[in-house]
């Protein structure tokens, strides 16, 4: 065991006195007076001496306390079993260590993350005989709604022939369900589980392509305007209580994916227990089976250590790496990668590195860049395709956009959902600014009936914007009519109401219909005479429409209320 | 016997090093100095070298004062002695009761596992209608109240310690001025709250290290409170002070500040405070209101800003009102639809009127022609302001929603109301 002893303790980072050599990044444990083991990980090496980020609370560690050496970098468990937990950032499952340790997070606890006495039907699909190397498929277990890979270690680079395999039967993890021997005749027993290092990405994919499919979000507004793609990347800054959190537990309940990770990231504990309770619940229409068997939950809340928090958006993106491996698609979303860059500060100030705007380490940007850059659609050797989209909030100081963390994210993403203190004070939920918005992707609608909207929108603010100063008596018919019609398209269109069951999720396919209506109603010539005959008859669409927009799909109430809308739409056409 | 140390190597600041070795990190220290003993807590270990920091401050020490460690970090006792008592930021004893040290508990432990937290299900009554039918307070729920410097929010946390239908509620003072913590305590006295009330208060003379314990000392005593069934409530005023004295020390130890002088950790700081708000599943709970005043009535300033984004909501306090506006409870919803059946659609209907009644004034203001309708809605703000939004009444929500269904009898039609026929049915008060 290569050990060292404590010699120095600045918050949570420790320096020790190293008695062997030592790995960057390595994992080591500090010993305590009380026997406490507390996870830590090397990240910085200076002659004899290591310095180590301890994902624990410091108080009480003592100079000359030992600290022993894992060998092995800071990873992550892969295997069967991922599906509706509830870790922390380092993996560790929270409703266990409730188990053990009662109300509070005692540190040093760490529990195996996948189940060890859990069996899982196990139905092999290699044979003997058979050449398989790294992320090849030697079976399947049912896992929630899936049929769950059970894959050859990524870690293992060469070549592999299979000696024996299980049978078809009920299996632990630990348990070995093959054989494989590489060239030289070593043997390696395989079981259903395997460690992977989280800083570094899973790339066991033959080619990774260009994120053209959407993944709907049944968000009218994103979906129609500011789409995402399937293995694309997005981010929603937005000042505080703007809507970044219920955005994107909306998001996480309907999106239109195999598996949905969430990363609460430095935030509220209280709005992961929502998660938490609420999920279990709900049913997801396209399984039939409950949420949260689709989803895992990465929880490291902003009291939790700063240094966990650090690690756990690796954790989530890697856990989501290795479902993308068995052809699925996966969202990731975290909330905020603020929280995290901010851990990045913190630590970095602890190292006393030269620091950049806002005391943001030099190496932020490239930070993001590379956690994006985890995000991907790939077509992997069986053919199958995989995705993983990675959706981050983004808590800017001040409500500013202008700064490190925004700046760097916008740089790499593909879309840009920016949400609006205006816009949330008027409860014009989803807060999302349409104008100033913007998303590389290609959605589900007609592009040239999009920007038509879009166009008429900012000229209907343009009017409003005047209207401020020569009032309505100085504004004409023609430019009312367009103030009218913007406001018409952003009430019932690009706002929507995500605690009413119905208009919370908008299928691509009513969305289409439904804007498909407006902007033919924004193409016509409307016979309104005046500006009180003009503003009437849209509020009176504007309430049809909504409730429209609150009925189900198809309904009678649905069907009534189109019939309606279309005849006062019908009965002013010129 | 624990060894003692007398040669102190730097004094910088609040913070003294001395070469020692078997020292833990967080541990306690006391040091005798000409003017008394001060408590020190170790904040760095380099080698051979301890950094502490001292509670008293580093004016007056000299190099050849002594040191003494005491082997155990940061600790208060606890009891049920503890109540209608006052302490400074070390727990130390301000009132002439005597000190307490019977089951010391430790401060700033670790945070509520996630997984064993509930949804907030029930309201706190305060009697004041602001804040009971347009913005109720939740148990657990963590709430700072954005203030303006001059604004009532002392008197305003004193009424709700006083009203507030909680078990016990803890006083955290930071940087008070003396006369605020003789106004709190004399009020309290006098409303005869202080016998479930427990403080402690840093005053704006005292040493700045003592404003940094303030918050873990209450809400450590809370969390023991709350474990055995108590509903607390925990009072924090002013969060501003300390982030302040956070960022005092920061400087002095030379470390590089993130946005305007404040450490790049305030965030983290701040939250690992408010995040001990919890209600615990068959048993206590404990909800923080905090006092955050904005320098230069500035939102964006780092310290209401970073509160912003950890609490759940925030009241703001303008011109001795809360402001309808921006004020919000985020928990609001978890809890109004529980009350009466006429409370939700009283708090939207009646602030959509009132900000008609804004843009009414707004008219009258540039001199247009008011129509009936603006006479109306004018009439309704005045009464709203008058009777709604007086922070010095005692109502209980019931009557608050009557009083409620009253002003709008007085100022409009039903069908002007935009209210549900239903309610309107009900609660439409009878002419005669
Ligand atoms: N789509 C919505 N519909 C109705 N209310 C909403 C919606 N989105 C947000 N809100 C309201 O705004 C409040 C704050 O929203 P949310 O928690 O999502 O903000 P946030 O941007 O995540 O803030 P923070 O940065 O502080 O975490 C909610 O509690 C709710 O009252
Ligand atoms: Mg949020």
């Amino acid at each position: 065991m290569k050990q060292g002893k404590v010699v120095g303790i600045n918050g949570n980072m420790v320096t020790v006195a190293l008695e062997s050599s030592v790995i960057m990044n390595e994992v080591g444990y500090i010993i305590t007076d009380e026997g406490k083991r507390l996870k830590s990980e090397v990240i910085r090496v200076m002659g004899d001496e290591a310095q180590l980020q301890v994902f624990e609370i410091t108080k009480g560690i003592s100079i000359g306390d030992g600290c022993e050496f894992s060998g092995d970098l800071l990873a992550v468990e892969l295997g069967p079993g991922l599906l509706g937990q509830v870790y922390d950032g380092l993996q560790n499952p929270l409703p266990e260590l409730a188990e053990q340790a009662g109300y509070f997070l005692e540190r040093g606890i760490y529990i195996d993350p996948l189940n060890r006495s859990r069996r899982w039907e196990f139905t092999p699909t290699a044979h003997e005989g058979d050449k398989v190397e790294k992320a090849d498929v030697l079976g399947t277990v049912p896992e929630g709604p899936f049929k769950h890979a059970i894959m050859v270690p990524f870690n293992m680079l060469d070549s592999y022939t299979v000696k024996s395999i299980k049978p078809a039967g009920s299996y632990l993890i630990t348990d070995t369900i093959a054989v494989v021997t590489d060239a030289r005749g070593n043997e390696y027993n395989l079981t259903m589980s395997f460690q992977w290092p989280v800083k570094r990405a899973i790339t066991c994919y033959e080619e990774r392509l260009k994120p053209v499919e959407p993944m709907l979000t049944k968000t009218r507004v994103i979906d129609t305007f500011l789409p995402v793609a399937k293995g694309g990347t997005y981010c929603i800054p937005g000042p505080f209580g703007a809507g970044k959190t219920v955005l994107q537990q909306t998001t996480s309940k309907y999106a239109d994916v195999d598996v949905v990770i969430v990363a609460a990231c430095g935030e509220r504990a209280g709005e992961v227990v929502e998660t938490l309770k609420e999920f279990p619940e709900l049913t997801d229409p396209k399984t039939g089976k409950s949420l949260m068997e689709r989803t895992i939950i990465i929880c490291n809340t902003s009291s939790m250590p700063v240094a966990s928090r650090e690690a756990s958006v690796y954790t989530a993106v890697t856990l989501a790496e290795y479902y993308r491996q068995m052809g699925l698609d996966v969202l990731l979303l975290a909330d905020s990668t603020s929280r995290w860059a901010q851990a990045m500060r913190e630590m970095s100030g602890r190292l006393e590195e030269i620091p950049g705007e806002e005391a943001f380490p030099a190496y932020l940007e490239s930070s993001i860049a590379g956690f994006y850059e985890r995000a991907g659609i790939v077509r992997l050797r069986s053919g199958k395709k995989g995705s993983v989209t990675i959706g981050g909030t983004v808590s800017p100081a001040g409500g500013n956009f202008e700064e490190p963390v925004t700046q760097a994210t916008l740089k790499v993403v593909g879309a840009f959902h920016g949400l609006s203190r205006e816009r949330s004070d008027a409860r014009k939920y989803p807060a999302i600014h349409p104008i100033d918005s913007w998303s590389k992707y290609k959605g589900i609608m007609d592009e040239k009936k999009t920007g038509e909207a879009y166009s008429l929108l900012k000229r209907g603010y343009e009017v409003e914007a005047m209207m401020k100063v020569v009032g309505e008596e100085g504004t004409s018919l023609a430019d009312y009519l367009i103030y009218l019609e913007g406001d018409f398209l952003d009430a019932v269109y690009f706002q929507q109401n995500s605690f009413d069951a119905v208009d919370a999720a908008v299928a691509p396919e009513r969305q289409e219909l439904v804007f498909n209506k407006i902007h033919s109603l924004l193409k016509s010539k409307l016979k309104l005479n005046d500006k009180t005959e003009a503003r009437s008859w849209f509020n009176s669409l504007r309430q049809k429409f909504l409730d429209w927009n609150y009925s189900e799909w198809e309904s009678d109430d649905y069907v009534k209320l189109e019939k309606e809308i279309d005849a006062q739409i019908a009965g002013m056409k010129a | 016997m624990r060894k003692v140390y007398s040669k102190i190597e730097t004094i910088a600041g609040n913070v003294i090093s001395v070469k020692a070795d078997g020292v833990s990190y967080g541990e306690l220290a006391e040091v005798s100095t000409s003017f008394g003993k001060s408590l020190a807590e170790v904040i760095k270990l380099d080698h051979g070298m301890v950094s502490l920091q001292v509670f008293a401050g580093g004016r007056g020490i000299s190099t050849g004062d002594e040191i003494r460690f005491l082997g155990h970090p940061m600790k208060v006792s606890f009891s049920e002695n503890l109540t209608g008592r006052i302490f400074n930021g070390s727990g130390i004893p301000r009132d002439k009761g005597p000190e307490l040290t019977e089951n010391m508990i430790s401060i700033g432990g670790p945070s509520f596992n996630p997984a064993k937290r509930v949804i907030p299900r029930n309201m706190i009554r305060t009697g004041i209608p602001m804040i009971d039918l347009f913005n109720t307070l939740v148990e657990s729920q963590k709430l700072p109240i954005f203030s303006v410097s001059g604004e009532p929010y002392n008197e305003l946390l004193a009424r709700i310690a006083m009203q507030a239908e909680v078990d016990l509620i803890i006083l955290g003072g930071m940087g008070l001025k003396y006369d605020d913590y003789l106004f709190f305590k004399d009020t309290l006295e006098e409303g005869g709250a202080l016998s479930r009330t427990i403080m402690f208060v840093h005053t704006a003379s005292d040493p700045t290290v003592e404003c940094l314990m303030v918050p873990d000392i209450s809400l450590a005593v809370a969390e023991k409170f709350a474990l055995q069934g108590k509903k607390v409530l925990v009072l924090l005023t002013d969060m501003t002070n300390f982030a302040d004295a956070m960022k005092e020390i920061a400087i002095t130890q030379e470390q590089v500040p993130s946005n305007r002088g404040y450490p790049g950790d305030l965030y983290s700081q701040l939250a690992s405070r408010y995040e001990k708000a919890v209600d615990i599943e068959g048993s206590g709970s404990i909800t923080i209101l905090g006092v955050t005043t904005m320098p230069g009535d500035d939102v964006t300033h780092p310290v209401p800003d970073n509160t912003g984004y950890i609490t759940e909501g925030q009241y703001y306090l303008k011109n001795g009102r809360i402001e309808p506006f921006g004020s919000l409870s985020r928990l609001k919803q978890q809890v109004n639809d529980k009350t009466r059946e006429d409370h939700r659609a009283l708090m939207d209907g009646m602030i959509k009127l009132y900000a008609a009644y804004k843009d009414s004034l707004e008219k009258q203001s540039m001199g247009f022609q008011m129509s009936a309708w603006d006479d109306k809605l004018l009439k309704y703000g005045h009464m709203f302001e008058s009777v709604m939004m007086d922070l010095t009444v005692n109502i209980p929500l019931e009557k608050a929603l009557d009083e409620g269904w009253r002003i709008l009898s007085e100022c409009f039609d039903p069908s002007e109301t935009g209210m549900k026929s239903s309610l309107i049915e009900k609660f439409w008060p009878k002419k005669g």
